[in-house]
Parts: C-alpha cells; sequence; structure tokens
C-alpha cells in the first residue's frame, strides 16, 4: 500500500472561463491497482465530476489512452506503482481538442482515417464458396500493421500534428499500410492517394515519437517509410 | 396527430427540431451484430448506428479466441458435428432448428469476412487456419476435439470488429458515436424509433425510423468478477422490459473458467485450445476427475465448475487459495508467442506474470448472458416471446435470444451468433423496408419518459451513491447467484435487491452538466442493472433444476420433464410475470451430457 497523489489536469467546458487547471486526489494503492483502477476509484468514492472515457479493462478497446507523466498510454495498462514516485501527473492527450478533463474529441482521428480509404480495395471477384489464398509469408506482412486499436496516442504524441492540424497522422498512416501491404488488396493507389501531400507523408520528419508512444508496440514510422519508398517507386516507375 | 404526413418532421414535446432524426434504419450498438447488420442493410437503405462507445471500442473487439465454422480446412469437419456439439454444449435447451441455420451458414459467414479484408491467421496452404476449442469434437462427439475455430492470431474480435468498421465507412453508414439509447418509441406493437442522449454535447435526441435494431450486448457487469467491459450494462435489455415487453432465459449467466486473477480479464480459451493445462496447488491437472476424457477441453460450465469446486474444497493456490494456474510452459515460447501473444502481454501487463516462465494465475469470471430478447430466426423481436413480432423491431448477438446457446454456449459460437444473426437481421431489415416505404406516426409524447428520466437523475441530491450500490449489487450477483445457487440464498437475494433499487430512489449524483457526463450515464446504467438482475435472480429461483450454467446446489440434476423450457418474463407495474415456451427439439434426443 502506498500514498499516492494523482495531479489532474482538468477542463470544464461550462467554466470556459477557469480554462485548464490542476486538481490533486490522494488514494491508497495497493499492488496491481491499474491507473484505470485508481481513477475509477477517484470518480466513484471522491468526485463523480471526474470525467474520463473507459470501456473494456483490457488494453483492447483503446478508450482510456491519456498522458501519464508525460507519455502517451492507455490507463488500463498502467500499473500505478511501476509509475514510481508518489505523485502522478494525468493530463488529456495533447494535440486534440479537449471536450472535458481527461476526455478529447476523437474527430481528427476519424478525418485521418476516411483519408486513406480504410478497407480493402478488390476489383476481381472473390472466388465463389472459398476464402482467397493467402501465404503464412504474406499474411505476415501485417503482422505489426492490423493489430492498432485506434487509441490516437501516436498522433497526439507527434510534434508535425502539432503544427499541421490537418496533417493525416501515424495512425493513418499505419492504416493505409496495413493494407497497401496485404497480398489480397489490389487499391494501392487509392490507399495512397491522399499521402503524396503537402499534409501528407511528406510531413513526417522521422521523429519516431509515434514509436514510442504506441501502448502495442506498433511501429508507425516503419510503415511510413515503407509508404514513402512506395510513393518514390511509383513516381519514378 | 390525426393528419401525419410521413414527409415532414413533426415535433416531439420537448425536443428541439433539430435534435429530431430520421433513418430508415436505426441501429443501437456498434458491436459484430450492429455493424454487420448496417453493412447488410446500407447496401439499399439509409442506416444510423447509435452506440455509447465510438464503434471500434465495442466490446466484441475484446473477443480472441476464433469464430467456429466447419471449413474443415485443417481436418474433416461436418455441419451436423457442429450442430450436435452445440446442442450438447447448450445442454439442450438452444432451439434446434434455429442451431441448424446457424452451423449451416456459418462457413458463409467466416468467408465472407476474409473477402471483407479481415486478416485471418492462415495454413500453410493459405486457407483460414482452425484451432481446437472446448467441446468441439469430431463424429457427434466420439472422436476428439476438432480444429473449427477460425481465428486472427489471438485477436479475432478486434479483427472481424475493425474489419466491419471499415466497411461500414466504405458503405457510408452513417455513425452517432457517443449516443446512448434512453428510450424505444413502441406504440401499438409498431417500433416507431428511440430516444437518445448526446453524451458529448448533451441533450435528448429523437430517431424516428421505420426499423429499429438493437446489438446492444451482454449483462455481464452485473457480476462482480467479470471479463466484461464498463460499458457492457446490459441497457438495451431494461429498455425492452420498460417497453413492456418480455426477456428469455435470464438466469443463464456464463462463467469463463479462466478470468485473470483479480481482473476478470479474459484469457482465452484457446489457451486451453492450444494445449495449456489447468492445476491446483498441488500441481495436479485436475479435470481429470471432471472431464476424464476431455479434459481441459471440456466445455467452459463443466471447467468453470471443476475451478471453483476445486477452490471452495481448499485446493486453490495462494495465500487466500481463490484462484488456480493456468500453465502453459510447456508450450514453448516460439508457440506462445506466435499463437497467444495477447495473452503473453496481458498476463505480463496486469499480473506481471511471464507466461513462457510461470503458471497464470486465474480465477472463473461472468463472461456470456445466454439470455436476452426473444427474437424469431429473422431476428423480429417477439412481443409475446412466441411468434408475434413486433412491427419493425430487431435483435442480434448478446442481447438477444434466439436461441442457439440454449443453457451454456460454446467458444467461439459467440463471434459467430453476433455476425451471422446481424447479417441475418440487416436482409430481414431490408425484406421488410421493401415492402414498407412510410415512416410510422410518431407519437408527440414520445421523449416523455426519457425527458423524465434524465432531469430526475440531473437533479437527483440525494445521499446514497451510484458507485456504492453497485458494489453491492455485484458483490451480492457474484456470490448468491454466481457459479453455485440455491434456494436460500436466491431468496434472500431477492430480499437484498428490493432494498437496492429503494437505495437507488435516493441517490445523488456530483456533476449536474450536461456536456460528457458519465455520473449522469453511470446513474442510468445502473437503474438498468437492478431491473434485469431482478429477472436473473428470479428466474434461477423458480428453475428447480442444473442445467447448462444454470447450477442449483439444491436441485443438481437436470429435469427435462419439469424444465426443457425456455423462461419468458416481463415486469408489469413492478413485479415479474413468468412464461415459458418449449424447446424446438429436431435431430438431437436429450441424452445425459458427459465429456
Amino acid at each position: 500500500m502506498a500514498m499516492i497523489t494523482f495531479r489532474i489536469n482538468r477542463y470544464n467546458p461550462d467554466d470556459e472561463r477557469r480554462g485548464h487547471y490542476a486538481q490533486e486526489y490522494q488514494l491508497d494503492v495497493q499492488k496491481g491497482t491499474t491507473l484505470l483502477d485508481a481513477l475509477n476509484e477517484i470518480k466513484w468514492k471522491q468526485d463523480g465530476t471526474l470525467t474520463f472515457r473507459r470501456s473494456c479493462r483490457s488494453g483492447i478497446c483503446g478508450s482510456c489512452a491519456m498522458t501519464i507523466n508525460g507519455v502517451n498510454n492507455l490507463a488500463c495498462e498502467t500499473q500505478v506503482l511501476g509509475l514510481g514516485g508518489s505523485t502522478i501527473t494525468v493530463e488529456p492527450m495533447r494535440g486534440y481538442p479537449v471536450i472535458k478533463d481527461l476526455v478529447v474529441s476523437l474527430d481528427p482521428l476519424v478525418r485521418g482515417i476516411l483519408a486513406v480509404k480504410p478497407y480493402m480495395i478488390t476489383h476481381s471477384p472473390p472466388p465463389s464458396d472459398q476464402e482467397r489464398l493467402q501465404s503464412p509469408e504474406e499474411r505476415e506482412k501485417i503482422d505489426g500493421l492490423y493489430e492498432c486499436i485506434l487509441c490516437g496516442s501516436c498522433t497526439s504524441s507527434c510534434p508535425s500534428f502539432w503544427a499541421d492540424k490537418e496533417y493525416i497522422g501515424p495512425h493513418a498512416f499505419l492504416k493505409a499500410y496495413r493494407f497497401v501491404a496485404d497480398s489480397r488488396d489490389e487499391g494501392s493507389a487509392e490507399h495512397m492517394e491522399a499521402l503524396d501531400d503537402r499534409h501528407g507523408l511528406w510531413r513526417c520528419h522521422t521523429i519516431f515519437n509515434c514509436v514510442e508512444a504506441c501502448p502495442k508496440d506498433l511501429n508507425p514510422t516503419k510503415a511510413i517509410s515503407e509508404l514513402k519508398k512506395e510513393l518514390v517507386r511509383r513516381k519514378l516507375g | 396527430m390525426t393528419n401525419f404526413d410521413p414527409e415532414t418532421i413533426h415535433d416531439v414535446e420537448g425536443v428541439p427540431i433539430h435534435s429530431v432524426h430520421r433513418h430508415d434504419v436505426v441501429i443501437v450498438g456498434a458491436g459484430l451484430a450492429g455493424m454487420r447488420a448496417a453493412y447488410e442493410a446500407s447496401s439499399e437503405f439509409d442506416v444510423a448506428v447509435l452506440s455509447k462507445v465510438f464503434p471500434t471500442r465495442s466490446h466484441s473487439g475484446a473477443a480472441q479466441g476464433g469464430i467456429a465454422a466447419s471449413l474443415a480446412n485443417e481436418e474433416e469437419d461436418h455441419w451436423e458435428w457442429h450442430m450436435f456439439d452445440t446442442v450438447k454444449g447448450g445442454d439442450y435447451l438452444g432451439d434446434q432448428d434455429i442451431i441448424e441455420t446457424l452451423v449451416k451458414e456459418a462457413p458463409i459467414v467466416v468467408r465472407e469476412f476474409e473477402h471483407m479484408g479481415c486478416p485471418f491467421s492462415r495454413t500453410p496452404e493459405g486457407r483460414i487456419a482452425q484451432r481446437k476449442f472446448g467441446g468441439h469434437t469430431k463424429d457427434f462427439g466420439k472422436g476428439g476435439p476438432v480444429l473449427r475455430a477460425c481465428y486472427a492470431v489471438d485477436r479475432t474480435g478486434h479483427a472481424l470488429l475493425h474489419t466491419l468498421y471499415e466497411q461500414c465507412i466504405k458503405n457510408e453508414v452513417r455513425f452517432y458515436p457517443e449516443f446512448y439509447a434512453l428510450s424505444l418509441i413502441v406504440r401499438d406493437g409498431v417500433c416507431r424509433g428511440l430516444v437518445a442522449w448526446d453524451i458529448i454535447n448533451g441533450g435528448v435526441h429523437v430517431f424516428h425510423a421505420k426499423t429499429v435494431m438493437f446489438g446492444t450486448g451482454g449483462y455481464g457487469k452485473a457480476f462482480k468478477i467479470t471479463s466484461n467491459a464498463l460499458a457492457n450494462t446490459g441497457d438495451g435489455l431494461s429498455l425492452v422490459l420498460r417497453a413492456g415487453l418480455p426477456l428469455e432465459d435470464m438466469e443463464f449467466v456464463q462463467f469463463h473458467p479462466t478470468g485473470l486473477y483479480k481482473q476478470g480479464i479474459l484469457v482465452s480459451e484457446a489457451v486451453r485450445g492450444e494445449g495449456g493445462y489447468l492445476l491446483n496447488k498441488d500441481g495436479e491437472r485436475f479435470m481429470e476427475r471432471y472431464a476424464p476424457e476431455k479434459m481441459e477441453l471440456a466445455p467452459r460450465d463443466l471447467v468453470a465448475r471443476s475451478i471453483q469446486t476445486e477452490i471452495n474444497e481448499g485446493r486453490g493456490c495462494g495465500e487466500n487459495g481463490d484462484y488456480v494456474h493456468a500453465d502453459l510452459r510447456h508450450l514453448g515460447e516460439e508457440k506462445i508467442m506466435k499463437l497467444l501473444p495477447q495473452i503473453h502481454e496481458l498476463a505480463w501487463k496486469f499480473l506481471h506474470v511471464d507466461c513462457i516462465r510461470e503458471p497464470i494465475p486465474i480465477q472463473p469470471t461472468a463472461h456470456y448472458s445466454m439470455g436476452g430478447i426473444p427474437v424469431d430466426i429473422d431476428c423480429q423481436v417477439l412481443a409475446d416471446g412466441k411468434e408475434k413480432p413486433v412491427k419493425g423491431f430487431y435483435a442480434a448477438g448478446e442481447c438477444s435470444c434466439v436461441s442457439v446457446h440454449g443453457g451454456n454456449r460454446l467458444g467461439t459460437n459467440s463471434l459467430l451468433e453476433a455476425s451471422l444473426f446481424g447479417r441475418r437481421a440487416g436482409k430481414s431489415i431490408v425484406r421488410y423496408l421493401r415492402e414498407s416505404r412510410e415512416f410510422p406516426e410518431l407519437p408527440a409524447d414520445a421523449a416523455k419518459d426519457a425527458l423524465a428520466e434524465v432531469e430526475r437523475i440531473l437533479g437527483a441530491s440525494g445521499t446514497e451513491t451510484v458507485g456504492a450500490i453497485r458494489e453491492e449489487l455485484q458483490e451480492k450477483m457474484m456470490l448468491e447467484c454466481g457459479i453455485f445457487r440455491d434456494a436460500e440464498t436466491l431468496e434472500k437475494l431477492a430480499g437484498e435487491l428490493r432494498e437496492l433499487e429503494k437505495r437507488f430512489d435516493k441517490i445523488g449524483i456530483d456533476d449536474r452538466s450536461e456536456k460528457f457526463n458519465y455520473d449522469l450515464l453511470e446513474a442510468i446504467e445502473l437503474g438498468h442493472m437492478l431491473d434485469f438482475s431482478e429477472l436473473i435472480v428470479a428466474g434461477a429461483l423458480r428453475r428447480e433444476e442444473s442445467r447448462g450454467a444454470h447450477s442449483r446446489t439444491d436441485h443438481p440434476d437436470r429435469d427435462d420433464k419439469k424444465w426443457l423450457k425456455h423462461t419468458l418474463a416481463w415486469k408489469r407495474d413492478g413485479r415479474i410475470e413468468f412464461d415459458y415456451k418449449p424447446v424446438t427439439i429436431t435431430r438431437f434426443q436429450p441424452k445425459e451430457r458427459k465429456y
């Protein structure tokens, strides 16, 4: 057991004048307590106005991404005592408009996703009564891409996105490459159409923040460089 | 209302005109059932999907192990075998005509997912890979376990959910993310739409619709230890009850044998399917005592009871003896990291256990709701629970009871049921809309109850708290209506629930604002949980037998003479009323269930 101070960055949309402010809560924390457990405990026993998104509790839905001691992560997967220190700072993810307390708007995420035509595009009809064939080696090429949970941690950590709100974002590039790399997909040109743009791939300056921020250990920067190569190949070819 | 003109938007008392929307189809829930229906119907009609969470946050995404279909990609398999296993797994309470449809259409549904781009794992020949799961067998139970669960590593639900979201984007489905359904508009046996709360901006909205479909998920959050998401509060079921409609077989709640110790988070059955052992504190593979033939690959109800018995009889692990071990060490690092990487990640992140080197502490966890909204084979909601459909109202997936799972669901049959009946609901909505071009009349007082509920809770300033009542509800349901039940504790629990309801009338909340107010939402959700929990307990008390997941220690045997029937329950003026309907038996006569 340890008494931990949670310093939470708050914002009440009904009180614009007050703006963003920090509020501290104390909680006795046991081994095994996740940050989400702690936030729930605070909300349920101390202050019902504290607001954050949450759902699955098991790191697969992506609801509870937030900035924890300066780093984006999922609250449900973060062990409080694993963070070390007696004060933990919790903020809404950076770069997105804040709706209330730790809740941010997901609109930029969706806008980025829509830009890359985020669905498998095929022109040849599938075999009837059978699946399309894909070898295990071909299938392996989308490992590290399809696992994205759309939590938004990567794009929120990206300085290019901070400077350009129209930037499509690493999460969407990862999605685009998930299809470009899929042996079954026949629409690479369509997925990449929006990427060759000032708000697209070329705005990535390989800072690698997105890689560090991803709670699922995925590598958007790698996907981006693959897409850049593909674009160049297409231009020269 | 006499001169109703379906072409113009009508006033609804208390709701601004810009908050009245109109769609051919309004679907609540963006999990596998809801989005599969949306995908189907959006090829021809204007479809809106409301969801209390952003679509890809839906709990279908947490499913891990697979989706069942007798593709026979890896070895011989037949739909007849799948049917037998599903019937037997459900302890003969499933309706066999509908189970036959489920297993026959399963290969079509799975291959369609592949055509949509779902990243299934593959066999060396490039076909969809399949693995073993509990209760799925060869040759009508006479052979060993069969490779039937089609999988995408151990993230099958996630892969399917995101694939469907992508396809819905392609079909231009209109999403209303973070809209929370408050009430159904059903008058004179016709569903006319629903009332919902805009979580982000606040405010009551009316959705006027020709058809409404529920894919609202299960009710696991009524239990303390659960694999379910915080959002799985069974709202849809209670909304149906409040609309004067019945619920079916609510007493059947599945406890998954392997929940992560304390958190209850799902540890996929693929762990057992790929060859993991269950061990007690003496390191003994105790399933030998309970299911000598199928061992760890017996169905969930049986394995959960076995684990609980080990714990109750003092053979549990740890200081408190309240868990057992799932041991994967003999599978080796390569197999674990290739086939069960998410399990490795979960055990590490939540328990700091490296399952390559240590066994995982697990305990049974409330997992799946077999009961739900009674529907027919075309997913039409039944007003009498038997044959009379509510016009324009459909349901599919975990919130519904069609009933394919009977008293106990087999692993990988839920992703199948949700997608397959979501698809059927979509098709049946399309058929209906081709015939019915007009919007039903929208009553002016359609939002009355919803407005009153929001106003009451936003103004609630009593001394009781939502958190405390909910915690007590979840603890009591787990302890007194869990894996094992008996008349005495159930009767006690029924009284305790009435007390909790009284306390719920005296709650106070902290957050009185309209924007993103989860304090308000959690209070509404608690009201729903109290509503349907009463039905679970009352149904469990009446059913004096043990069948599937419903285990009465005071009535340990299955009683086909008296109880081979479905429970139907209504809530009328605060009182629960029961009716029953027969089970449809076609190919397989009930037999003793042994594994």
